[in-house]
């Protein structure tokens, strides 16, 4: 009976270390191929022609003068007369030719005419979002220790009053978080390349295992003709789980040309179509004792998914400490912004700006350290998390140095202009194994490979699995080939919410120590040994009772016959898992210099205290924080999507206006990763999520703290902290 | 982009030669750092593209009695880096500022002269003036012009080196349409404001060049000045080059020029005015600032930029008398 | 005078004179046959229009492409020389992810015309030593989904190559023509100045 579970700390040789990425010289020395590096002989580019307009209907499409464009090769409308479009850029049509100039011209030679039909972008305002009648209640939550008499039709109101009124302190705060897009540095899109009534995608996805029903069902095959490849993706973040609707033209066309197809979203199209975060904004009334223990919340927060998508939901406000009585609504706003898609921790970044901010603005209004505030309302966090976040708090609290740098909010010292503050906040996220199987291979000659139709995002996959086998058969890590990306293979989950470490050392792990089994079963046959003494460590498998008897790896794999010894495994995260689990929390404090005559904040220091289970690649572990973190920089301080108030018109949908931090931007960035024996107990969990919740709270409450105000709504560009200062002075 | 044809002429009389009268029929290409994408963008789409990097006259800097000539078609890079430079401290200051390594070893100085607006409404096809300029009053303004912004043109000359070059006395040398039709013009006569979509944000006319950049002997202590948000290649919120000449321990003269915040390089008369006859200090630099942003006419989403523009005014000063910035 | 006039007046005329119809298809065929020349030596010499083989000299070798006037170097690079290091991130190179060496210097290979670098060197990250700043980057992790890597390389290497004793300082206020999404920033500076302290080659 083979038992599930990882070496202890001892007995391990490789997990938990840092090793770099086994792909990692291939992405540096320009090896690597992404889709859109993909290119078949007989090529065809193809790009697509965004809408004009914001809501409108369509009321012609003429491609007559594009086909006849030399060097365009088809046109293909993808709306047509009175279809109604919902977002500036949804896409009209496609052209494919023999080079990107000639689908350029092509693309200026479509003749469109449109009838203008209402717009309305501005969530944030939301009497104005409510005169346009763009409002929807959507949903909300009363939660009251005293329960109500029977016949007290306002007892809700009049309990929240008396709460607030035995509160010691009582905060009022509007708060907010802009729409940001995904900017995945490697657009959406494919490389269609149809062969003998077979599909072969090269599509940019999260989803190597998902998606290949999507593309056959549109264009009549069953998924059995249809392959998709994926060895690398630049960059998704959540947004690239599904073939979208130009992928499946892509697909389509090259069908119908019998030519490979290349269909990559130009970056102002990428970013108005495919995908966003919904923004957020709220209005917070708490209550807090002398000591700055939140007993009573009130909240009414509202937000955009743009067109049909889904708003910010109302079950994460407020963000992991949650009063004992609390209230929150929820509205919704239709705008005529494309569809949001999961952004990295969905609606977790968001709920912990909205909410984490108030609770730092009651240590503002008592006069008290922000980091004691934190430590006392972990009474209100989850019991099984307190002490955990306790903790991390005091780890992150020294490596920050929080103690002999705190001063109240706005009473730091000043250098010329410059003041400094701190914040901090906390996350959570479950981040529990996809489904996954594994089909691992030991070749007659000693060769070991497996095979998941998984996908790496770049952040390890690969190298988790490769390590997750090596230790398993006592092998270096570069004896291990991981063919990943191919929906050929074993089925995974998507890559997302952090389910991909879980799922796929999951499922190697089963089929590693299922193949090790059987191998183990021929060795102690042939050394006359009980199996369950074999061991399998540098290189060989032997009797841990009698360590000279035993054979090198190839020996033992030369007794596997002809052919290689193959096992497929499922992986079986749950609750019954001694493999992974799933719920992780951090801890995150950031430092920041706000220079008052020009409003620019820059960060100085920032430290990140994260839980995540058992690390199986410290390395890249520790990657995914920093990339986080700095992810977090950016929607506190730098990205968001701006509209066109009037006309609804994405106005910075490219690359040189669509503001992001650069390597200089980032301050000084400290990594520590919470791993005691009874966290590693816990079994492997994901991490890709948790770190990029906390740092748009944790750098608001910093710059409040240096200004002693709060500038309410995110990202803290200059504008808005100039803005807020004259309003507090005026 | 449409298809056009490539020239590469190799005397600045070839150059000429290639070039159209006819608004946008040709189009200069330098270090297309612009160029190229707004032709990409089919923002411009001229029939022929007539490169200057073959003309070894415009990569060349000289030194006279004068002061300094130097080539339109030098990177901006090896502007300053050439030792001539070093009495320039703002010039050097504002190529330093263009934090891209990219853009300063492809971008040249006569093509950071004449890059086009990035008002983004400009960039996605409205026209120079977007619309007479309704786009920008009726949209989202917040990085519009804040001053010289009572007509149509409500974008921002986006030149980071004119505040610092007109600072510091520059003037430009352009030839065409023949090669003996020489005009040298002070700097900021070459920008303008135009008032209708046929006019240019400068003096340059279709089958025009400039050749050359002309810096007067160096008499000024100088510094620029850029507020810029982050670290990257992004353009600044606000800028201010000042160039001052003392006497006895007051200022004797002044040139004081915003970057960022009118549709051509702002030159402050009340900033001038304000700092002229002063010792230079906290006070006095703020003062001047002051008097700059008093005449600011912002528009709905960009009034924070009076203050950005005061603050740079400020600071540059300061750093041009050799004080810190005291910010940032 | 006229415009008409103004343009006559000039001795260039038949230069001024847009190539069209015949002219375009004249000056490709020249070049047809002539494919190591930039343009034929006729009456326009330095005037191209249309298709045309060039030769660029990449990585140290000299290459033939053919492009048309409108074809940025980067594109000739990725689909006539499968040179797919350098990436089409931003519509005008201000991503930092198309950047290639031209002459030893930093560019955006996709705010380029390939016309412009015929007779210069060109240099691709794979044309990089891997052992060097590749091999640091590696090490470092200083890559996640890797799209902007490449471009990150290149830009070291101009930056090393003109500044071989940066502090990390140097770095931070240097290295920001380039733009990561994933936030590699954080392993990109120790290792480039792993390649400063001459653990690895440059």
């Amino acid at each position: 009976m083979v038992e599930y579970v990882w070496p202890d700390r001892e007995h391990t040789a490789l997990l938990g270390k840092s090793h770099d990425k086994i792909d990692a010289l291939a992405k540096c020395t320009g090896a690597a191929k992404y889709s859109y590096d993909i290119a078949p002989e007989r090529l065809l580019l193809a790009r697509a022609l965004g809408c004009p307009l914001a809501h409108c209907k369509v009321k012609s499409i003429d491609t007559s003068a594009a086909e006849n464009v030399k060097g365009v090769v088809a046109v293909r409308a993808m709306k047509k007369e009175g279809d109604e479009i919902f977002w500036e850029g949804d896409l009209i049509a496609v052209v494919a030719g023999e080079s990107e100039g000639a689908v350029a011209e092509g693309l200026a030679a479509i003749k469109a005419d449109y009838e203008p039909l209402d717009v309305f972008v501005n969530e944030a305002d939301l009497s104005a979002a409510e005169s346009a009648k763009r409002t929807a209640k959507s949903g909300g939550k009363v939660q009251l220790k005293k329960e109500p008499d029977d016949d007290d039709k306002d007892f809700e109101e009049k309990e929240l009053a008396r709460l607030f009124k035995e509160a010691a302190a009582v905060v009022e705060g509007h708060y907010g978080i802009q729409a940001i897009t995904h900017m995945c540095l490697e657009p959406h899109g494919s490389t269609c390349d149809w062969n003998d009534g077979k599909l072969t995608a090269h599509l940019s996805t999260q989803n190597v295992s998902g998606t290949a029903g999507q593309f056959a069902t549109p264009l009549k095959l069953t998924a059995n003709d249809v392959t998709v490849h994926c060895d690398y993706i630049g960059g998704g973040f959540g947004s690239k789980f599904a073939a979208d609707r130009w992928d499946v033209v892509a697909a389509q066309l090259s069908k119908d040309l019998g030519r490979p197809v290349k269909l990559m979203l130009d970056r102002d199209l990428e970013l108005k179509n495919a995908g966003c975060r919904p923004s957020g904004f709220a209005d917070v009334k708490i209550g807090a004792d002398k000591d700055g223990l939140v007993t009573v919340w009130d909240s009414h927060h509202w937000s955009t998914g743009g067109w049909g998508g889904a708003p910010l939901p109302q079950d994460q406000v407020p963000y992991v400490l949650v009063p004992a009585n609390f209230r929150r609504r929820v509205t919704n706003v239709k705008t005529n912004a494309s569809p949001q898609r999961a952004w990295r921790a969905p609606n977790h970044p968001q709920a912990c700006a909205l909410s984490q901010t108030a609770v730092d603005d009651i240590a503002a209004k008592l006069g008290l350290d922000s980091y004691d505030v934190f430590m006392r309302n972990l009474a209100n966090a989850p019991e099984a998390r307190a002490a955990t976040y306790a903790e991390e708090m005091k780890i992150a609290a020294k490596l920050m140095d929080w103690k002999s740098k705190w001063h109240p909010h706005g009473k730091g010292g000043k250098q010329g202009s410059v003041v400094s503050g701190l914040g901090m906040a906390l996350h959570t996220w479950a981040g529990g194994g996809h489904g996954s199987s594994c089909l691992v291979k030991i070749h007659p000659d000693g060769g070991v490979e497996a095979f998941l139709g998984s996908q790496d995002l770049g952040t390890g996959t690969r190298t988790v699995i490769a390590l997750v086998l090596a230790e398993t058969f006592g092998l270096p890590l570069e004896a291990v080939k991981v063919n990943v990306g191919s929906s050929k293979f074993p089925a995974s989950g998507p890559s997302g919410g952090s389910t991909t470490v879980g799922g796929v050392s999951e499922s190697s792990r089963h089929a590693a120590l299922d193949a090790l089994d059987k191998l183990n079963k021929l060795v102690a046959d042939k050394l006359q040994v009980p199996a369950e003494n074999l061991v399998a460590r540098d290189r060989r498998i032997f009797d841990k009772d009698h360590p000279d008897k035993g054979l090198s790896w190839k020996e033992a794999c030369s007794l596997v016959g002809m052919n290689a010894l193959e096992v497929t495994a499922r992986g079986a995260p749950g609750p019954k898992s001694k493999l992974s689990s799933s719920g992780v929390g951090g801890v995150q404090m950031a430092e920041v210099a706000v220079d008052r005559e020009t409003g620019i904040v820059r960060m100085k220091k920032f430290v990140t205290v994260q839980d995540m289970g058992m690390v199986i690649n410290r390395k890249t572990a520790e990657s995914q924080i920093f990339g986080a973190m700095i992810m977090g920089i950016a929607y506190a301080l730098f990205e968001e999507r701006i509209l066109d108030p009037k006309t609804g018109k994405f106005v910075n949908a490219e690359v040189a206006d669509y503001k992001l931090p650069r390597l200089g931007d980032i301050g000084e960035l400290v990594v520590e990763i919470y791993e005691p024996d009874s966290e590693r107990a816990r079994g492997v969990i994901g991490l890709g999520e948790p770190p990029v919740i906390g740092p748009g709270a944790a750098i608001s409450n910093a710059v409040c703290n240096a200004l002693g105000v709060r500038v309410p709504v995110l990202p803290l560009t200059p504008k808005r902290v100039l803005d807020t200062l004259k309003a507090r002075n005026a | 982009m449409k298809p056009f044809e490539y020239a590469s002429p190799e005397t600045e009389r070839e150059a000429l030669e290639f070039l159209s009268p006819e608004p946008g029929k040709t189009a200069v290409l330098a270090g297309g750092t612009d160029l190229i994408g707004l032709m990409s963008r089919l923002i411009v789409q001229p029939e022929r593209v007539v490169s200057l990097a073959g003309i070894p006259s415009l990569r060349a800097i000289e030194v006279d009695a004068r002061g300094l000539s130097i080539g339109s078609m030098m990177s901006l890079e090896d502007v300053a880096e050439h030792p001539a430079t070093a009495a320039y401290p703002a010039l050097r200051q504002a190529i330093g500022e263009i934090s891209s390594q990219q853009l300063q070893s492809q971008g040249t100085l006569g093509g950071e002269l004449c890059q086009r607006p990035r008002c983004w409404y400009f960039r996605s096809g409205e026209g120079l003036l977007a619309r007479e300029g309704r786009s920008v009053v009726e949209g989202d303004n917040r990085y519009h012009a804040i001053f010289g912004n009572s007509g149509p043109a409500k974008f921002v000359c986006p030149s980071r080196l004119a505040p610092a070059l007109i600072a510091l006395g520059a003037a430009v040398r352009v030839i065409g349409p023949d090669v003996d039709n020489e005009t040298i013009m002070p700097l900021e006569a070459f920008f303008r404001t135009p008032e209708d979509e046929h006019d240019r944000e400068h003096a340059l006319r279709g089958d025009q060049i400039v050749s050359h950049v002309l810096l007067p002997v160096a008499r000024y202590k100088s510094a620029s000045y850029e507020v810029r948000q982050g670290s990257g290649p992004d353009y600044p919120l606000a800028a201010a080059a000042a160039a001052l000449a003392f006497h006895g321990g007051v200022v004797s003269e002044a040139r004081i020029v915003l970057g960022q915040v009118a549709p051509t390089p702002w030159i402050s008369r009340e900033a001038i005015q304000a700092i002229v006859g002063c010792a230079v200090n906290e006070e006095t630099a703020e003062a001047a600032g002051r008097a700059a942003a008093s005449v600011a006419t912002p528009l709905s989403h960009n009034e924070y930029k009076v203050q950005l523009a005061k603050v740079a005014v400020k600071r540059a000063i300061l750093l041009a008398a050799g004080f810190e910035s005291g910010g940032f | 005078m006229s415009k008409a006039d103004d343009s006559a007046r000039s001795s260039g005329f038949s230069r001024r004179a847009f190539l069209r119809g015949s002219g375009a298809a004249a000056a490709a065929s020249a070049l047809a046959s002539a494919p190591s020349a930039l343009v034929a030596k006729d009456e326009s010499p330095s005037l191209v229009a249309g298709s045309t083989t060039i030769v660029l000299k990449v990585n140290g070798q000299p290459q033939k492409v053919t492009v048309e006037p409108r074809t940025k170097l980067l594109e000739a690079l990725r689909y006539g020389l499968n040179l797919t290091g350098a990436k089409p991130i931003s519509v005008d190179g201000s991503s930092g992810g198309s950047t290639v060496l031209v002459d030893g210097k930093p560019v955006a290979a996709n705010s380029m015309l390939a016309l412009q670098c015929v007779g210069k060197s060109i240099q691709t990250v794979e044309g990089l030593a891997p052992d060097g700043l590749p091999a640091a980057f590696a090490h470092h992790d200083a890559s996640q989904c890797g799209f902007c890597t490449p471009g990150f390389v290149v830009a070291a290497k101009a930056f090393l190559d003109k500044h071989p004793n940066a502090t990390e300082d140097d770095i931070r206020k240097n290295l920001n023509g380039n733009l990561c999404r994933c936030g590699t920033y954080a392993n990109i500076i120790p290792a480039v100045l792993d390649v400063v302290k001459g653990a690895r080659n440059g």
